[in-house]
C-alpha cells in the first residue's frame, strides 16, 4: 500500500511527471468539444430565458474545466465523467420525483397558469358571425406553419401560432390577382403537402394581435380564413375565466384549476404544490385505499413466493444433480440454465402465447381444448405469473445453490457421518445453515428485484384482470411498480404524475426498510455460525 | 444408461466446452434397484425439469417455423417448417424489426461500453488514490442504488421532455438521450464490484510503472485496464443484459415506431393481437435470442475462468 498513501511531496514527484505533448493535445481537444457543446446549449437556453438551467450549466462547465486544467485534483479527474451522469439521471431525478409527489402534476395540470389560460382561450374559439374572409396561403417558416393572409382591405400579413399577424412590405410579396401567394423568408406549402398535413393546418390559429382576446385567423380549406374569437374571456384583475356564451364565471380557488360556483371545473388546469394530498389520497378515497393495500400485500406475496419457490426448486435440483457418479450431469445443467440465458423480456411474451385462453398450447393440448382463463381470472392470473416467474428465476437459484453446495468442505459431511448423523440430518443441520448463510445476501437482492419485477407482470397481464369497484385502473396482479407506471403513463382515468411519484416513494421506503432489516438479520446469522 | 434427450439439447450441450471434458472412468455396474435409488431418481428429476425449462423455448422455435400464421396452428410442434414468418417479420415497414434490433444493439453496446468506462475510471480513483470523502463516496454509491432509476421513471420522463424542448437530439424519442439516462446508473454497484477487483491488482505494478516515468493516465489505460479485463467483461455483459431487458424507461422515452427497442416493439406488437401476431413474434424472438444465448453460453466460461484467474492473482 505504499503508492496509495505516500507523502504529498513524493506523490507530486511521481504523479506529475511532465505530460507528453500528445496527452495535452488530447486533453485540450476533449475539453474544447465539451465547452463547444456547453456554449451551444447555453446560447439556446439564453434565448429561451431559462436562467436557472443556464446558471447550472455554466457552473457545471466551469467546474469541469477547473478539474481538468488544474494540475492537482487527480481523483476528481477520474470521478467527474461518471458523477455528471449520476448527478443528473440518478440523484436529480430522485429529488425531482420527491418534488413531483407534492404537486398535482398530470393530465390537465401540465404547465403554468399562464399556459392554462392561453390553452382554454385557444380551445374554445368560434367563428365571429359575419366576419369578412381573409384570403390565405399556408406557409412554413422557422417557427413552423403560418398563414400568409391578404386582408379584405388588400393588406398583406403573416403570422404563426406563436407570432401574431404582422404587416408585410408589399414589395417582398408575390401576388396573384391581389392575393399574396408567397413571401420572402417563407416557403409556400404545395397542395400535396397541405393535404398531408391537413389536421395541422386545420388546427392552426394565428392570433390577430398580442392580446389573445382580439381573436385568431383560422382556415379550414387553406384558401379562405375567418376571424375566430374565444368564448372564454380571462379577467386578469379578478383572476376569473368567464364563458361569454353561458355567462358562467369560473374562479381560481387555489386548486390549480378554474371552478364555477356550482362545482364545474374547466378541463385545463395548471401545476401547483398540493402538499401531502397525493400521500393522503388512499385514505380519502376508500376504494383506492383498499385496492392499494391488496396490491401491496400481493407485491410482498409475489416477491416472497417467487424467491422461496425458485430457491426450493433450485436447491432441490442442485442436490439432485450434484452426484459425481451421475453421467450427463452437464447436459442437464446446460438445459436448466437455458431460461436464464434467454432474454428475459422475451420470456414473458413466450408464455403469453402458451397461456392464451382460446388458442394457447396449455389449454389446447395439455388440458384438451379447455378454456381455462389463465391470465384473466383473478386467482389463476396470480398462479400463472408466479409460475412464469419461477420458470425465469429457478435456474439462477440452481446455479448459486450448486456453487454454495460445492464450496462446503467434504470433511464436514464426513465428520458428521462419523459422529453418527444420517443423510437427512447432515443436510438439515450442517449443509442447509451454511448454504443459507452464503446465499442470503443473494436472496435478499433477488427479493428486492422481484418486488419491482415490472416486466413479468406487465407483459403477461398488464396487471389485470381489473379490480371492480375502483375508479383507478388497478388490477389483481398489479405490483406497486406496475401501478406507478399505469398511473403515470396509461391514460385510463388521466395520467397523474403526482400520485405516481408518491407511490414510487412508498415503494422506496418499503424496499429500503425490508433490505435494512434483512441485512441486519443475516449479519446476526453469520455471527451465529 | 441412455436417457431420452431432446436432440436440440445435445446440440446445445455439445456447443458448450464443458461437455467436451473427458468422461469419468466407467464405474462397476450396480444392481438396478440400487441404481434407481441412488441415481435413477436424479435422472428422472433432471429430465422432468429439463423439459419444464426448455419446453417454452422449443415451442417458440416451432411456432416461428409454422406457416399457418396463428397460435392455433402452432400447437402441433414442428408440423411444418417454413421461413414465412421470418420473411414477414423483416418485410413489414409498419413493424421495422431490423430497426428495433439495430436500436437495441446500439443502445445496449453504447451503454455497456459507457458503463464500463465510467465505472473503471471511478474504481481506479477509489482503489489507487486517497482523498477526503473517499469512504463516504464508496458508501453513497451503494446507497444511491437503493432508489433504482425504475422508481424515478416519472421524473425521468418529465426531465427528458424538458430537455427535448431545448435540445431535441437528446430529449424524448432519442436513442442518445436513452443511453444518457442509462449511464446515470453507471456508477453504483458496478463500481463497487470493479473497485474490489482493482484492489486485487498489486499496487507494486503501478509503482514500477511510475518509476519508469509513466503518468497516471498511461498506467490506467495501458496497464491497469488490461489486468482487470475479466471484471470489465462481467460488468459490460451485466450492463448489456440489463439494458436490453429494460422496458419501463425505454417505453417511456422512445415513441416513434422506427426508434423502438426490441423489448418495447415486440411487446406492443404481440400484445396487440396475440393470436395472429404470435408466429411472427416468435420468429423475431428466435432471431433476438440466438445471439444473446450464444453470447451467454460462450462468455459464461470466459467470465468464470477470468474471475478465478483474478482471484488467484
Amino acid at each position: 500500500m505504499t503508492t496509495t498513501s505516500p507523502a504529498p511531496a513524493r506523490r507530486r514527484s511521481l504523479a506529475s511527471a511532465p505530460p507528453s505533448l500528445r496527452v495535452i493535445l488530447v486533453k485540450i481537444a476533449l475539453l474544447a468539444i465539451v465547452d463547444a457543446i456547453a456554449v451551444f446549449a447555453a446560447s439556446i437556453l439564453f434565448f429561451q430565458g431559462s436562467w436557472l438551467v443556464l446558471g447550472i450549466l455554466l457552473l457545471g462547465t466551469l467546474l469541469v474545466n477547473v478539474v481538468y486544467l488544474h494540475p492537482g485534483l487527480l481523483p476528481a479527474k477520474y470521478l467527474t465523467p461518471g458523477l455528471i451522469f449520476l448527478a443528473i439521471f440518478q440523484v436529480f431525478v430522485v429529488v425531482y420525483s420527491c418534488y413531483i409527489a407534492f404537486t398535482n402534476y398530470g393530465d390537465g395540470h401540465n404547465s403554468t397558469k399562464e399556459d392554462a389560460v392561453a390553452a382554454i382561450v385557444l380551445q374554445n374559439t368560434q367563428r365571429v358571425e359575419g366576419s369578412p374572409a381573409y384570403r390565405v396561403t399556408v406557409v412554413e417558416g422557422a417557427g413552423g406553419l403560418g398563414l400568409l393572409a391578404t386582408s379584405p382591405d388588400g393588406e398583406f400579413l403573416v403570422g404563426t401560432a406563436e407570432q401574431p399577424l404582422e404587416p408585410l412590405d408589399p414589395a417582398s410579396v408575390t401576388q396573384e390577382a391581389g392575393r399574396a401567394t408567397a413571401a420572402e423568408g417563407w416557403t409556400s406549402l404545395p397542395q400535396q403537402q397541405i393535404l398531408q398535413r391537413q389536421q395541422e393546418v386545420a388546427a392552426l390559429q394565428v392570433p390577430l394581435g398580442d392580446d389573445l382576446s382580439e381573436g385568431f385567423l383560422r382556415t379550414t380549406d387553406a384558401v379562405n380564413a375567418f376571424v375566430f374569437q374565444s368564448t372564454f374571456v380571462y379577467d386578469e384583475a379578478a383572476g376569473t375565466m368567464t364563458d361569454s356564451a353561458t355567462g358562467t364565471v369560473y374562479t381560481d380557488r387555489g386548486n390549480g384549476q378554474f371552478e364555477s360556483d356550482d362545482g364545474q371545473v374547466l378541463g385545463t388546469g395548471w401545476q401547483i404544490l398540493v402538499g401531502l394530498d397525493n400521500f393522503l389520497y388512499p385514505f380519502q378515497n376508500q376504494q383506492f385505499g383498499a385496492a392499494l393495500v391488496s396490491v401491496t400485500i400481493w407485491t410482498f406475496a409475489f416477491a416472497i413466493l417467487t424467491v422461496g419457490l425458485s430457491f426450493i426448486l433450485g436447491l432441490f435440483l442442485a442436490i439432485a444433480l450434484n452426484d459425481p457418479r451421475m453421467r450427463s450431469r452437464k447436459v442437464y445443467r446446460v438445459l436448466i440454465i437455458l431460461p436464464y440465458a434467454f432474454p428475459s423480456f422475451l420470456s414473458a411474451l413466450v408464455w403469453l402465447g402458451l397461456l392464451n385462453t382460446q388458442f394457447g398450447f396449455v389449454n389446447e393440448v395439455l388440458f384438451g381444448s379447455a378454456d381455462i382463463p389463465w391470465l384473466t381470472d383473478p386467482v389463476l392470473a396470480k398462479v400463472s405469473v408466479l409460475l412464469v416467474n419461477v420458470w425465469l428465476g429457478f435456474p439462477y437459484m440452481f446455479l448459486i445453490c450448486l456453487g454454495a453446495l460445492q464450496s462446503i468442505p467434504e470433511e464436514l459431511t464426513e465428520a458428521a457421518t462419523v459422529d453418527g448423523a444420517k443423510g437427512w440430518d447432515v443436510f438439515r443441520l450442517i449443509k442447509l445453515p451454511l448454504l443459507l448463510v452464503s446465499t442470503a445476501p443473494l436472496l435478499i437482492s433477488s427479493f428486492a428485484f422481484n418486488f419491482n419485477n415490472f416486466n413479468t407482470i406487465y407483459m403477461l397481464t398488464r396487471g389485470g384482470p381489473r379490480m371492480s369497484g375502483v375508479d383507478e385502473n388497478v388490477g389483481h396482479t398489479d405490483l406497486l411498480i406496475t401501478l406507478v407506471y399505469k398511473t403515470a403513463f396509461e391514460a385510463g382515468t388521466g395520467r397523474d404524475y403526482g400520485l405516481a411519484s408518491a407511490l414510487s416513494i412508498l415503494i422506496f421506503i418499503i424496499v429500503a426498510t425490508v433490505s435494512a432489516i434483512a441485512f441486519r438479520r443475516t449479519k446476526a446469522l453469520e455471527d451465529l455460525h | 444408461m441412455s436417457t431420452p434427450i431432446d436432440p436440440r439439447a445435445l446440440d446445445a450441450a455439445a456447443a458448450t466446452p464443458e461437455a467436451k471434458e473427458p468422461k469419468p472412468a466407467p464405474q462397476p455396474r450396480m444392481p438396478f434397484g440400487r441404481w434407481v435409488r441412488t441415481l435413477g431418481w436424479r435422472h428422472l428429476v433432471g429430465i422432468a425439469v429439463a423439459i419444464f425449462a426448455t419446453f417454452p423455448l422449443i415451442y417458440v422455435l416451432s411456432a416461428s417455423f409454422n406457416p399457418t400464421g396463428t397460435l392455433t396452428g402452432s400447437n402441433q410442434l414442428f408440423r411444418a417448417l417454413s421461413l414465412d414468418n421470418y420473411v414477414k417479420l423483416l418485410s413489414d415497414p409498419n413493424r421495422p424489426y431490423a430497426a428495433w434490433f439495430g436500436n437495441t444493439m446500439i443502445v445496449g453496446i453504447a451503454t455497456s461500453i459507457g458503463t464500463v468506462f465510467l465505472g473503471a475510471l471511478a474504481a481506479y480513483s477509489f482503489s489507487r488514490m486517497r482523498f477526503t470523502g473517499r469512504r463516504a463516496g464508496l458508501l453513497s454509491l451503494i446507497l444511491v442504488q437503493m432508489f433504482p432509476q425504475l422508481l424515478a421513471v416519472v421524473a425521468i420522463y418529465v426531465l427528458m421532455r424538458g430537455i427535448g424542448e431545448v435540445f431535441p437530439a437528446i430529449g424524448l424519442d432519442s436513442l442518445l438521450g436513452l443511453i444518457m439516462v442509462y449511464l446515470g446508473g453507471a456508477l453504483g454497484v458496478n463500481t463497487y464490484l470493479m473497485y474490489g477487483f482493482f484492489n486485487t491488482v498489486p499496487s507494486s505494478i503501478d509503482e514500477a510503472a511510475k518509476l519508469d516515468g509513466a503518468g497516471h493516465a498511461r498506467i490506467f489505460f495501458t496497464i491497469i485496464l488490461r489486468l482487470v479485463a475479466p471484471i470489465l467483461a462481467v460488468i459490460g455483459l451485466l450492463s448489456f443484459i440489463g439494458t436490453t431487458n429494460d422496458f419501463v424507461i425505454s417505453s417511456v422515452i422512445l415513441t416513434s415506431p422506427e426508434r423502438l427497442t426490441l423489448a418495447v416493439g415486440l411487446f406492443r406488437y404481440v400484445s396487440e393481437e396475440t393470436n395472429t401476431n404470435y408466429p411472427v413474434f416468435a420468429a423475431g424472438a428466435v432471431l433476438a435470442a440466438i445471439p444473446v444465448v450464444l453470447l451467454f453460453l460462450y462468455l459464461q466460461k470466459y467470465i468464470v475462468s477470468g474471475l478465478t484467474a483474478g482471484a488467484v492473482k
